[in-house]
């Protein structure tokens, strides 16, 4: 059976990508626009997912607390962003909420959850006030919000599944090799941000 | 032909399906009557059973007054702050006075027919076959949906709902902070 879904998959890696062309500008430009701002940077996209794998080593309430709240943190980040509002060490803040993120989920560190939740909050801050900064101009502002709060939930959504790995008899090595490659993005993105 | 019909989607169905089509089409219109489902399935039975009396009533008076003044503005700021307070009832999933719930929706309705009836021409005689649709569809996907939530008493499902609205609140506020950008 697997040789079918290679099949299958080689077949569709020759499709052209050109109908691309027929996405019109404007709302479904926003939109496409709205959900590839959240996966454009790595460092946003592992700090996502390690809000989503942490709440999943914390277990309940954590694991729907957190991709409740995040959003609408981060929308207010997002807002304070927009609106120019100061925020200091926004690149340092990001590139520490992946470090620290990937070292709680590498360490599957259970800590109380409204000092996690404080953490994961302080995060989304940050992440929020640095995509309302870059938002682009002309954008549909509620289809381009839609789908980028849509896709930011859809990591975490990653990360809560990539976190249930951990009921698997190898799931906490799996989980500490994930926290380790995450904390280890963050550094980097850490070293860039003293860089720029 | 009226300027206000760039306002309304043309299907090419005819009138009715032009309204519906133009609720499904209006992002902040859309989001309104899932919050507001959401909101009222949260409730339990007897939310349900008020937003379908209220809602698609308080949409259609103020779909008719809009129609009557003819009038063109959007009042985004204040549609968009609204449907994100009701994302954020949602998210927190308070539980509501029947009052309190009944002035939410009948306000909500009036405030987002009445800009609707803005964008409407009016019709000239005979039944206004787009206003009959947009109220269909915000009465179809309102009983839809919150009868669901009534119903369901599943954890996950239960927090899926608190993440949509959640979901609805992020999206509105940072459309208010892009409105306001632009302004």
């Amino acid at each position: 059976m697997r040789w079918r879904w290679l099949l299958l998959a080689l077949l569709l890696s020759f499709l052209p990508s050109a109908a691309l062309a027929h996405v019109p500008e404007g709302g479904a430009g926003s939109v496409m626009a709205g959900l590839l701002h959240p996966v454009t940077g790595i460092d946003h996209v592992v700090a996502m997912v390690a809000v989503g794998l942490w709440g999943a080593v914390l277990g309940a309430p954590a694991i729907w607390l957190l991709p409740v709240a995040f959003p609408m943190v981060m929308a207010f980040g997002g807002v304070m962003g927009l609106l120019d509002l100061p925020l200091p060490g926004v690149e340092t803040g990001i590139a520490l909420s992946a470090l620290v993120l990937g070292v709680m989920v590498m360490l599957q560190q259970r800590l109380p959850l409204a000092l996690a939740a404080g953490l994961v909050g302080l995060c989304a801050l940050f992440h929020g006030y640095a995509h309302g900064v870059e938002l682009p101009d002309g954008a549909d502002a509620l289809l381009f919000s839609l789908a980028f709060v849509g896709a930011t939930g859809l990591l975490h959504l990653v990360g809560i599944g990539l976190g249930e790995a951990r009921r698997l008899a190898w799931g906490h090595r799996l989980l500490q090799v994930v926290g380790a490659v995450i904390a280890v993005v963050g550094v980097w993105s850490l070293i860039q941000a003293g860089a720029a | 032909m009226p300027l206000l019909f760039a306002h309304l989607m043309q299907t090419g169905f005819g009138g009715f399906y032009d309204g519906v089509a133009h609720l499904f089409l209006t992002p902040s219109d859309l989001l309104l009557v899932l919050g507001l489902a959401l909101l009222a399935g949260q409730q339990g039975p007897q939310g349900g059973r008020l937003l379908l009396t209220l809602l698609p009533l308080s949409w259609w008076i103020g779909l008719a007054v809009g129609q009557h003044w003819g009038l063109d503005f959007t009042l985004a700021l204040l549609t968009t702050m609204l449907f994100s307070s009701v994302g954020v009832l949602v998210a927190l999933s308070l539980r509501l006075s029947p009052l309190l719930l009944a002035f939410t929706v009948a306000g909500s309705g009036l405030l987002f027919g009445l800009i609707n009836g803005f964008t409407m021409p009016s019709a000239a005689s005979g039944l206004p076959l787009d206003v009959l649709g947009v109220v269909s569809g915000v009465a179809v996907l309102s009983v839809l949906i919150s009868a669901q939530v009534a119903a369901t008493r599943s954890n996950g499902f239960c927090i899926a709902v608190r993440v949509a609205g959640s979901w609805i609140a992020a999206a509105g506020f940072l459309s208010v902070g892009m409105l306001f950008k632009a302004a």
